[in-house]
């Protein structure tokens, strides 16, 4: 374990210093952003709609039955911004586009690609792995915006036409904008850019690490989607904590 | 065989006692040989006996346990010298990117280094691709051409390098004869046209009987004889003798 988290960091501090070369890697970087986009932008919109819509309606009845139904926008606006959206979008980006790159880099080891790129001095790193991470990073936040905003119209749309919640549109998000500032959202995007870039560095690890057959990369994919999502939770707690504190 | 071209154009190659082992187990236990500028030299040897460990080392991929590889007497470890000489493999797969058009694969070299623009890096694929008889398949991909064309791709990717050492790994496994055949004389051929160096690795005795300016065998990561294909086939030694001599005997139950 301490040698993969070791591995891991040198990868990390590698592609840092690789990220001179992302100009250079613009057309695999815009292949990659299209690829994550165009895989997930389906699914984060049904995935935020249903979030926002059942946060809605498990908080939405009990506070209406204390009379403080107009303090329902801001309590979804701020679990959809601040933790719902970073987290669920990062683990479905784990599963979708991590467990892709740790299969795709994990076939090309096997098969002796990696091999032939290092013997046409081409680094790895700077031809697989940045274009990634670059990707992700850029990819993930903004997905994160558009499902935090995706994630509160399901939860007004639940609000709204719930008989037990029954609290309007505007009533919803006046009080959303009353409670949720530009921090809250930065918080939230802040958190899945680290997550992202978590994503990028363990699957592209694992998919580097791939030894053996297809058998190998099925474990390569299954360890990278395993790790990225535990390593998110954890990481999850400790960045909340970073953030409680510092407000 | 195939007297070495005289241009030059090739490097010196010599090992010195080279070993390496993988979870303890010695997969090579001190090889040495020289390899000269031009020569088409041949690693036979049956299959896990260390070829492509070392055919690894050869081009940096592998890092030994004790020895050293010298490229014109030059430590392959010492900073810039892989750089300093171009180099190429053609790996046993081909090992082409099947995300990659096979112009872009061939082209890959010079376009991620930027040695060239656009246009000469098409110029110099087609080129390469006519070279190895494959012209009009550049916008194939891999998943679309057969087990010898992937070959030749690969190495036509290895030539755009216009490299001084080529390294063959295994270049005739899993062909036809006739396309075994037209590997092997375009190694010959390469070889009298650039007057690179060449090694390669196979277990196919009539090709490695074919193309060898001078061979070696090796059976369980040692060394077991060098010399000219005509002293490897004059060899006394038992395991050079039954390597070269094993053959399939049918018996001959008859049918019913």
């Amino acid at each position: 374990m301490f040698q993969n988290i070791g591995e891991m960091l040198a990868l990390f501090w590698r592609t840092l210093g690789a990220l001179r070369q992302s100009w250079r890697q613009r057309r695999k970087i815009l292949d990659q952003l299209f690829e994550i986009g165009n895989a997930s932008l389906l699914m984060t919109c049904i995935l935020s709609v249903f979030i926002g819509g059942v946060i809605t309606l498990q908080s939405g009845p009990v506070l209406v039955e204390r009379g403080l139904g107009q303090l329902l926008g801001g309590l979804v606006g701020l679990s959809v911004c601040k933790e719902l959206a970073p987290v669920m979008m990062s683990i479905l980006i784990a599963g979708r586009i991590g467990s892709a790159m740790a299969a795709e880099i994990g076939s090309m080891r096997v098969y002796q690609e990696i091999d032939a790129l290092r013997t046409m001095n081409i680094d790895p790193i700077h031809y697989l792995v940045l274009p990634r991470v670059v990707a992700i990073s850029v990819a993930l936040p903004a997905l994160v915006v558009f499902s935090i905003l995706i994630g509160w119209f399901g939860g007004a749309m639940v609000a709204a036409f719930n008989e037990r919640i029954a609290v309007s549109f505007q009533a919803f998000f006046a009080n959303l904008r009353y409670n949720v500032d530009g921090p809250d959202i930065l918080n939230g995007v802040l958190k899945s850019f680290i997550f992202a870039v978590v994503i990028g560095i363990v699957c592209c690890h694992q998919g580097l690490t791939t030894v053996g057959g297809p058998r190998g990369i099925g474990r390569s994919v299954t360890k990278a989607v395993v790790n990225s999502i535990v390593l998110i939770l954890i990481l999850d707690y400790v960045l909340t904590r970073i953030f409680l504190d510092m407000d | 065989m195939n007297a070495p071209a005289s241009n030059g154009h090739g490097v010196h190659v010599e090992v010195r006692d080279l070993r390496k082992s993988f979870n303890h187990e010695p997969v090579l236990k001190g090889i040495s040989f020289t390899v000269e500028p031009g020569e088409i030299f041949v690693l036979m040897g049956p299959s896990g006996s260390g070829k492509t460990v070392l055919l690894k080392h050869l081009i940096g991929l592998e890092e030994p346990d004790e020895g050293e590889i010298l490229v014109d007497g030059e430590s392959i470890r010492a900073p810039g010298v892989m750089d300093k000489h171009r180099m190429a493999m053609v790996f046993q797969s081909g090992a082409l990117l099947n995300s990659l058009s096979v112009a872009e694969n061939v082209g890959l070299y010079l376009a991620e280094h930027r040695l060239k623009p656009p246009r000469e890096i098409a110029r110099i694929v087609a080129e390469k691709l006519e070279l190895v008889g494959l012209s009009g398949v550049e916008d194939k991909f891999p998943n679309e051409l057969s087990g010898g064309m992937k070959k030749r791709v690969a190495i036509a990717r290895a030539l755009v390098a216009d490299p001084q050492l080529i390294l063959y790994d295994e270049p005739t496994s899993e062909l036809d004869p006739m396309i075994a055949v037209t590997i092997a004389e375009e190694i010959v051929a390469l070889k009298r046209r650039l007057g690179n160096t060449s090694i390669v690795v196979t277990h196919d005795r009539e090709m490695a009987f074919g193309v060898a300016d001078r061979m070696a065998l090796i059976h369980e990561g040692e060394i077991r004889l060098i010399g000219s294909p005509g002293e490897l086939r004059d060899s006394a030694d038992p395991v050079v003798k039954k390597f070269l001599t094993a053959e399939f005997k049918p018996n001959n139950h008859t049918q019913p």
